[in-house]
């Protein structure tokens, strides 16, 4: 089997799943509870909050254990839009943000909101000219992705944290479910107020993420309850898939130090393949680009088809984003990248993890050249 | 090439004098200890600064371990070579190509060996012209560079140094004597004792602990807290003074309005006892001017009352700001937060005389006999030891 799907979840580490089974057995109290087993259970609490912060370099009250990805983009696009709408209630975010991201805020539009989709460039590059230009006296949020997650291409973060950092009545959201321990991501001092993290895209388990809130950003919680996590989460903490979560960030971390350069090799090596064949047309841009993610079309034939026979060789890859392949209907991302419907209708995405070799790229390639002579033989 | 040693320069040590050699001696027991974890290092000391030789260990870790040592005004990582002019041209271009932004420098040679056959001044030229001819847009600029290169040439090698990373400054701890910190858990008594670690005071910390009325968390929060100041000073003890069956007395026989001015004179003398017994010559409090209930001038006279010892108040006239800023510096902020009870809290009267009278005070505590239950109160004392990393804590980083 050669996984290929990295973006849309990643296989838990060995290391990863031996502390949540510990922690599940060992540590099953509920650090809330005053007597010994919740004292336990809160220390391992603390201890992971003190970890993430280590790795982040972030102050451990920044920090809050979510589900994942869409818990972690919904509380803070909803958390400040709800906490800060006698302020303004603008919000500008990109045309190509996840699902999780631009749902939250079409949800927002009902209650009233107003929301700027800005575009993008046949990149998928957010123009940040466009984006200075969009900002009014109203506007409270900006919400933009770090790494999208079709194409791979990386938003200019940085600069626009310089912008958001202008405009003291605004927040700056990032969304690094794609990006984290691919490409860096400074915390501090970016202008960023918060920012998303997802456990399963970095071989934790599912269910677990952070969100990254700067100290003295207030948000409105999307769970009331017990308290916990501030009062900014309330519900008994998944203190196992918490532990888990901070083990694979911190072994994510390593891996992107030890294996510098390796996924950009892979990606060359891949772009080049797949440049060769008459029949594919890749779509993610060869510069602020991701070296993860590579998407590519081949216009006439339909995705899924070549999926389903590529999985019959024991190899998976999947078309734009799993979040949103349900939907039959072309990419809304390649779209918005104003590429032809032909080329936004077939794409298809190759996600890699450190794990994958080259040997992988190889035999991917040649199958998929296989796959190909036979369905363009069928179905032209 | 690549950097081998880190040099460490005295701060405030150099003026020492005659004293000198006890605050280096004292500066490279606690960089060794400091150091510990990693085994290939080796430290040579000489008068004016230290080197640590790394043999392949990784500096960046070693120098944020340096960061927290008082004692050590400024570090740089350096390449060590013979005194050849080759060799340390080489090791001058090592040292500019891994300052990645650098545009401009400057070359400073230090000559203490006079046999070298090259004067100072000329060196550099000579040095500067090997950067220049063998770099890409680089510029010399002796009056603002973005690095400045030192060339120091000594009688048997020669170091090449080029950032400059400050230390912690201070007193190597160890060398001003010890004191027992009175560490409740809050957010100054950490700070203050930073501050006293910081002018070469060497740490025993005292704490109040009154269960079931203060939880076991309470406890963890002062051990913590202590581990934290051990990044600054190797090993801490603590002493943990059951304190319940005092407080409760005091509680029941004292007018309420004046019985947290005597709970806490009973902790001033229980740590005076404590001091004594240990060889300690001061008490050290986190007390700062112009705070409520217990730090009014009027309460602190009545609490001094009882000891001759000195109390040393680090925090005395700082702004409440200025105290948190060390304390989310020291990083003892988030744990100092975590919202459990301490002895001060429990048994809080409804209304605190914030001016208390002494001689009242002493009326008082004159009519109850509090002489068996201090006796018994201090033996019940607890000692533990903390280590950079003791054993629930290291079973739980295991999980990571």
């Amino acid at each position: 089997m050669i996984y290929l799907d990295n973006s849309a979840t990643t296989k838990p580490y060995n290391e990863v799943m031996e502390s949540f089974e510990k922690v599940s057995k060992a540590f099953y109290g509920n650090p809330s509870s005053i007597h010994q087993l919740g004292i336990e259970a809160e220390r391992l609490l603390l201890k992971a909050k003190e970890q993430m912060a280590q790795l982040l370099g972030i102050s451990e009250q920044e920090i809050i254990f979510t589900s994942g990805g869409t818990e972690g983009n919904n509380t803070a696009i909803k958390g400040i839009a709800l906490k800060h709408q006698a302020r303004g209630n603008h919000i500008i975010t990109s045309s190509i943000e996840h699902p999780s991201v631009l749902e939250a805020c079409k949800s927002l539009e009902k209650l009233g909101f107003t929301v700027t989709y800005l575009p993008v460039n046949q990149y998928g590059l957010v123009s940040v000219d466009a984006l200075k230009a969009a900002i009014n006296e109203k506007t409270i949020l900006i919400s933009i992705m770090h790494v999208n997650n079709e194409l791979g291409t990386i938003q200019p973060i940085k600069e626009i944290g310089e912008i958001a950092k202008q405009f003291p009545k605004l927040y700056f959201h990032v969304d690094n479910v794609q990006g984290f321990g691919k490409i860096p991501l400074n915390l501090q001092n970016s202008g960023i107020d918060l920012c998303t993290f997802s456990g399963h895209k970095i071989h934790g388990v599912k269910g677990t993420g952070m969100l990254y809130i700067k100290k003295g950003t207030a948000i409105f919680p999307l769970f009331h309850g017990g308290e916990q996590e501030f009062n900014y989460r309330s519900g008994t903490e998944n203190l196992a898939g918490i532990v888990a979560f901070v083990k694979a960030s911190r072994i994510i971390l390593a891996e992107y130090n030890e294996n510098d350069g390796k996924l950009n090799n892979l990606n060359k090596r891949l772009r080049a393949l797949l440049d060769s064949h008459s029949s594919i047309v890749i779509n993610s841009p060869s510069s602020y680009h991701a070296p993860h993610i590579i998407n590519f079309s081949i216009p006439g034939l339909k995705p899924e088809v070549v999926i389903h026979a590529l999985g019959q060789k024991g190899i998976y890859i999947s078309t734009k984003s799993a979040c949103s392949s349900k939907t039959p209907d072309e990419s809304a991302v390649l779209t918005a990248c104003g590429l032809a419907k032909d080329v936004s209708e077939s794409a298809l995405r190759v996600s890699l993890s450190y794990h994958n070799t080259r040997d992988d790229i190889e035999i991917f390639y040649q199958t998929l050249c296989e796959v190909l002579d036979q369905l363009i033989k069928v179905m032209r | 090439m690549e950097y081998d040693h880190i040099v460490i320069r005295y701060g405030e040590i150099a003026l020492k004098g005659k004293n000198r050699k006890m605050f280096t001696s004292r500066l490279q027991e606690n960089v060794a200890a400091q150091l510990k974890q990693f085994k290939a290092i080796k430290i040579s000391m000489h008068r004016d600064q230290m080197y640590i030789v790394l043999n392949g260990e990784k500096p960046d870790e070693i120098i944020e371990k340096l960061k927290n040592i008082f004692g050590i005004q400024s570090m740089s990582v350096a390449i060590k070579t013979d005194n050849e002019v080759e060799l340390i041209k080489q090791a001058a271009l090592h040292a500019l190509q891994s300052e990645q932004n650098a545009k401009t420098f400057k070359i400073t040679t230090r000559r203490t060996n006079k046999e070298f056959p090259i004067g100072s001044q000329e060196f550099n030229h000579v040095l500067g012209g090997h950067l220049l001819s063998n770099t890409n847009g680089h510029s010399v600029d002796v009056h603002h560079p973005d690095v400045e290169i030192k060339v120091d040439i000594r009688a048997k090698a020669t170091y090449i140094t080029s950032r400059k990373i400050l230390g912690a400054g201070g007193l190597p701890v160890g060398t001003a004597g010890k004191t027992l910190l009175l560490l409740s858990g809050g957010i100054d008594s950490p700070v203050a004792g930073f501050l006293a670690m910081k002018r070469g005071v060497q740490i025993e910390a005292i704490h109040f602990h009154s269960p079931p009325f203060t939880s076991e968390r309470a406890k963890q929060k002062v051990i913590d807290l202590a581990q934290r100041l051990t990044e600054y000073g190797a090993k801490i003890k603590i002493h943990v003074v059951p304190f319940t069956k005092l407080q409760q007395k005091i509680h029941q026989e004292i007018p309420h309005g004046y019985s947290m001015t005597v709970m806490r004179r009973m902790m001033m003398r229980i740590s005076e006892t404590v001091a004594k017994d240990r060889d300690i010559l001061s008490l050290t409090t986190g007390e700062s001017l112009g705070q409520v209930a217990s730090q009014t001038m009027e309460s602190m006279h009545a609490i001094n009352d009882v000891t001759n010892y000195p109390i040393i108040r680090p925090l005395i006239a700082m702004d409440k700001e200025d105290i948190i800023k060390i304390a989310e510096q020291i990083k003892t902020y988030d744990i100092s937060i975590r919202p459990y009870e301490d002895c001060c809290t429990v048994f809080v009267p409804k209304a605190p005389k914030t001016k208390p009278k002494s001689d009242k005070v002493q009326y008082f505590e004159g009519l109850i006999d509090f002489s068996d239950d201090l006796k018994e109160t201090i033996e019940g004392i607890e000692t533990i030891d903390i280590k950079k990393d003791i054993g629930i804590d290291k079973e739980l980083n295991d999980l990571f």
